[in-house]
């Protein structure tokens, strides 16, 4: 695996040391020439300075031959340019951009950039996931927020209990696609019988959720 | 007949930005200038009667607030290309703006972008262009006066 990484700062040096931890071959794209020199003394890493998204640089970095790309840099702008360069220009199948503004992860997906991911939702939502009600977990929304993974565990007076799955009247549109019980992974089919404790992770439109909850969890918790 | 008024985007608010500004206002289109400092909008003349909005183009809720999904056109004009780049694809793909034009510096960045069917204008190779012509011309010169 043969990864370019073009950002800055501290993020940038503990990402390129995890990679080549794991064996990849990493070049690093800055453009602060002190901080390029203090990276490529602390890492086995080929260091390119320079901007990430001139062609000439990409080229530099061996963006010819590169397996994947990551733009990391913080301006959205530049990350969005980088990776649309590194796709159109190099034909690099993996490409992946970091957002800064949350909003924009939607605007890279719709002007095609494959993964976009940004920190802030990441942590908000991890925040959100730790805080909030356990038994019921927002998983990644999917395409836009149109689906939702949700993980939702089964509780002693949960009236889906002792049920079989195609009994208890799931809408359409909406698929219990996993169950984990006592650490073990279960494929349900129509026929599973639901047990407290189950971990239950469903595939549902979002105006579905609420009515999936409260058949699986009962009224109040929906 | 009356022409119908244009609505007109404006992101920068620098030399360029604030020069198409003063113009197409003056022409009487409705023009919302942006541009991240404040101090820029100095550059624009008592002509200009549109909105000026302080704000960092690149944040998806600026561009909501300068009303894009209701332009007739957009012209990104910030000094840096990759913004330029970035807004003129928002617009075009995302809202659908019929006509979107982008201040390019760098001439091979600007082949690139323009296969994505953004209107690109690069003043490198305009002013390149120029410059070619009249040096041409000025070889070419001695030749025809020795045809005459």
């Amino acid at each position: 695996m043969n990864i370019i990484v073009v950002g800055r700062g501290k993020f940038v040096y503990f990402l390129a040391r995890t990679f080549l931890s794991k064996g990849y071959k990493v070049t690093i794209i800055n453009n602060e020439k002190t901080e390029c020199r203090w990276l490529a003394r602390m890492l086995k890493a080929t260091v390119v300075h320079g901007e990430g998204s001139s062609l000439q640089i990409l080229e530099e970095a061996g963006a010819e031959t590169a397996d994947a790309i990551l733009a990391v840099t913080p301006n959205d702008q530049d990350n969005l340019v980088i990776c649309q360069l590194a796709d159109m220009y190099f034909h690099m199948t993996k490409t992946m951009a970091l957002v800064n503004d949350p909003d924009n992860e939607e605007v890279f997906s719709k002007l095609g950039i494959s993964e976009a991911f940004s920190t802030t939702r990441i942590l908000s939502s991890l925040i959100e996931q730790r805080t909030g009600f356990e038994n019921i977990i927002n998983l990644i929304p999917i395409s836009e927020g149109k689906v939702n993974v949700t993980e939702v565990t089964l509780e002693k007076n949960s009236p889906s209990i002792g049920q079989a799955l195609k009994d208890i009247g799931l809408p359409e549109s909406s698929l219990i696609a996993s169950l984990m019980r006592r650490d073990h992974l279960i494929v349900p089919s129509g026929s599973t019988i639901l047990e407290e404790g189950d971990k239950l992770i469903t595939i549902t439109t979002p105006e579905n959720i609420g009515k999936v909850i409260s058949i699986l969890m009962g009224e109040e918790n929906s | 007949m009356s022409k119908k008024q244009l609505f007109i985007v404006i992101i920068g608010c620098g030399r360029l930005g604030s020069f198409l500004a003063n113009r197409l206002s003056r022409d009487g289109q409705s023009v919302v200038i942006l541009d991240i400092d404040k101090s820029k909008f100095e550059n624009l003349s008592a002509e200009f009667s549109g909105f000026r909005i302080e704000g960092d183009a690149i944040e998806s809720a600026v561009l909501k607030q300068a009303k894009i999904d209701k332009a007739d056109a957009l012209i990104a004009a910030t000094r840096e290309d990759n913004i330029n780049l970035m807004i003129a694809q928002i617009a075009k793909r995302i809202y659908k703006v019929p006509k979107v034009m982008a201040r390019i510096f760098d001439l091979k960045r600007e082949e690139i972008f323009r296969q994505l069917g953004i209107e690109t204008i690069c003043p490198t190779s305009i002013a390149g262009d120029v410059f070619l012509r009249s040096i041409r011309n000025m070889i070419s010169l001695p030749e025809n006066e020795n045809l005459q």
